[in-house]
């Protein structure tokens, strides 16, 4: 019996999305754009997650050492800050390797190069670059930098400068830009969502009201609410699947065509590659989004004619 | 089987649909309501259907009061009605053949029964040839010939006729009366509601005349007489 029923629903949830051909029509194309909506957000916040991860990346810390410092002293000091909570990651360059960098960047600057070599010996002193977590721990990072902890045991001190308070203002600026472009990011994200499920929520329901006659003869002939809901879910969920699957194929000529111009003007990501690496996910979010709210605007839609 | 107690509905405006209702229908019974628009009759089918609920009184099918059924009841209540309005009412995207079976299909019957059934009634009704057309295909008469064989294949036992003929030319007219004849003689009870006059001399059945709300004759073998 519950077998039959589920058959019955199946075939007429089909059959009059078929032969209402052009309200059909009407429903996916609406979903599809909520559905590009949808997909878009996924697109921008990777775009956006990344770009803000990469400039993350590029701020960090200078410890500038005196020459004198020796190696050993350095690296006990390097070990003292990677144990630090707020600390990703400390990198060490020894007096040899910023003479090679300083030597290489000035390599057009004879004047330069000649004072050098009158002064003999190496003149730079090792550096350490520090990044943390966080574009907000910089401060507390730099604040154990200026505290007694990074004396030597004779309470010698071997730093020469430390360029956060150089920096400091960008640093902050850069944080809270971060910030405020994440709850920014959010809050669009939260409209565009409320927006695209409104829009595919009352395209449904005005599909279902030219079928209100329908549903009112279906009661007075004796049939069930579930029997009556359910070609009406089934349609729904056709709607989100077609639409689900045109979007996708959307995407792709989209997102080969955008691939380019993001991968030009963001750091290092290009759209079209997410595309193709994430299809696994973004093809469910998509279906399942569609699916979910063909379903459920048709069972709320039909409701109101049940009563 | 059917009995109206005393039943009275007005609504929210204060205006007066029914006042006083009482009677009652015997099985195999062919009983007509007439009336001038505003009369009551829509209100006294509703009533039936369960569509309205009464302001007074109460109505009883079979010593239940239907106004009192669960859910699951009522549905299988309405499967025991066979309803044919004046406007069809078909469902537009369904076939002659799917309209009916969807009412089958309602009740829960088997697939065999339905494609057994379907071409019978239909058969019935004189409309074998139009089974695989869509009602915008066919015309008034034909429509509600359909309307009719949807009312009659879970084999109720009430028909409910409300102005089936209101639409019709007098060819057409006359067919649907012969046909709702030919139902009450194989043994379901029809409760037809009309204005026209030819059809209810022609019947000489039982004749329930409404005025403002109210039963003023109820005669058998009646007339109509307003």
């Amino acid at each position: 019996m519950l077998w039959i029923n589920f058959k019955r629903i199946l075939k007429s949830g089909f059959f009059s999305f078929w032969r209402n051909g052009f309200v059909s029509l009407s429903s996916v194309f609406v979903m599809v754009v909520a559905l590009l909506v949808l997909g878009s957000i996924i697109f921008t916040s990777a775009l956006l997650n990344t770009t803000l991860a990469s400039l993350q990346d590029k701020v960090d810390v200078n410890v500038y050492f005196l020459s004198s410092a020796s190696e050993p002293d350095v690296l006990a000091l390097k070990q003292k800050i990677e144990v630090l909570a707020e600390v990703k990651a400390v990198e060490y360059e020894s007096r040899d390797q910023v003479l090679a960098e300083f030597t290489e960047r000035h390599s057009n600057d004879s004047t330069t190069l000649q004072a050098l070599e009158e002064l003999g010996d190496n003149p730079f002193g090792a550096v350490l670059n520090i990044k943390a977590k966080e574009p907000s721990q910089y401060e507390s990072v730099s604040r154990f930098l200026e505290s007694d902890s990074v004396l030597l045991s004779d309470g010698q001190n071997i730093i020469e400068k430390v360029n956060y308070n150089q920096n400091k203002v960008v640093i902050e600026k850069l944080s809270s830009i971060i910030t405020s472009s994440q709850r920014i990011g959010l809050i669009v994200t939260i409209v565009l969502i409320f927006i695209a499920v409104l829009i595919t929520f009352n395209t449904i329901r005005l599909a279902i009201y030219i079928a209100r006659e329908e549903i009112s003869v279906m009661r007075l002939v004796g049939a069930s609410p579930m029997y009556i809901r359910g070609p009406f879910i089934v349609g729904g969920i056709l709607y989100g699947v077609i639409a689900g699957i045109i979007t996708l194929v959307l995407f792709y000529p989209l997102t080969a065509w955008l691939g380019k111009e993001t991968a030009n003007f963001f750091v290092n990501i290009n759209i079209f590659d997410y595309y193709i690496h994430n299809f696994g996910y973004i093809f469910m979010v998509v279906l399942a989004s569609g699916v979910a709210m063909g379903a459920i605007s048709s069972f709320l839609a039909v409701r109101r004619y049940l009563k | 089987m059917i009995y109206f107690d005393n039943v009275s509905k007005t609504y929210a405006d204060n205006s007066v649909a029914l006042e006083g209702v009482t009677f009652s229908i015997e099985p195999k019974e062919f009983i007509s309501i007439v009336g001038h628009s505003g009369a009551g009759k829509s209100t006294l089918l509703k009533m039936l259907l369960a569509e309205e609920q009464p302001s007074e009184g109460s109505v009883f099918y079979e010593s239940k009061n239907i106004h009192k059924l669960k859910k699951n009841e009522m549905n299988e209540f309405r499967r025991s009605i066979g309803v044919v309005f004046q406007d069809f009412r078909l469902l537009p995207n369904k076939t002659v053949y799917e309209n009916i079976a969807f009412a089958m299909e309602a009740a829960g019957k088997p697939d065999d029964e339905i494609e057994g059934d379907v071409p019978h009634v239909l058969d019935l009704v004189d409309l074998g040839h139009k089974i695989w057309a869509f009602p915008h295909e066919l015309s008034g008469g034909e429509k509600q010939r359909v309307a009719i064989a949807r009312a009659i294949v879970n084999q109720p036992d009430i028909i409910i006729a409300d102005e089936p003929t209101g639409n019709l030319d007098p060819i057409n007219t006359y067919d649907i009366v012969q046909i709702l004849k030919k139902i009450n003689d194989l043994g379901t009870t029809v409760l037809l509601t009309t204005h026209n006059k030819g059809v209810i001399d022609s019947l000489g059945k039982r004749v329930i005349t409404m005025v403002d709300g109210k039963i003023v004759r109820d005669d058998k073998e009646g007339r109509y007489i307003l």
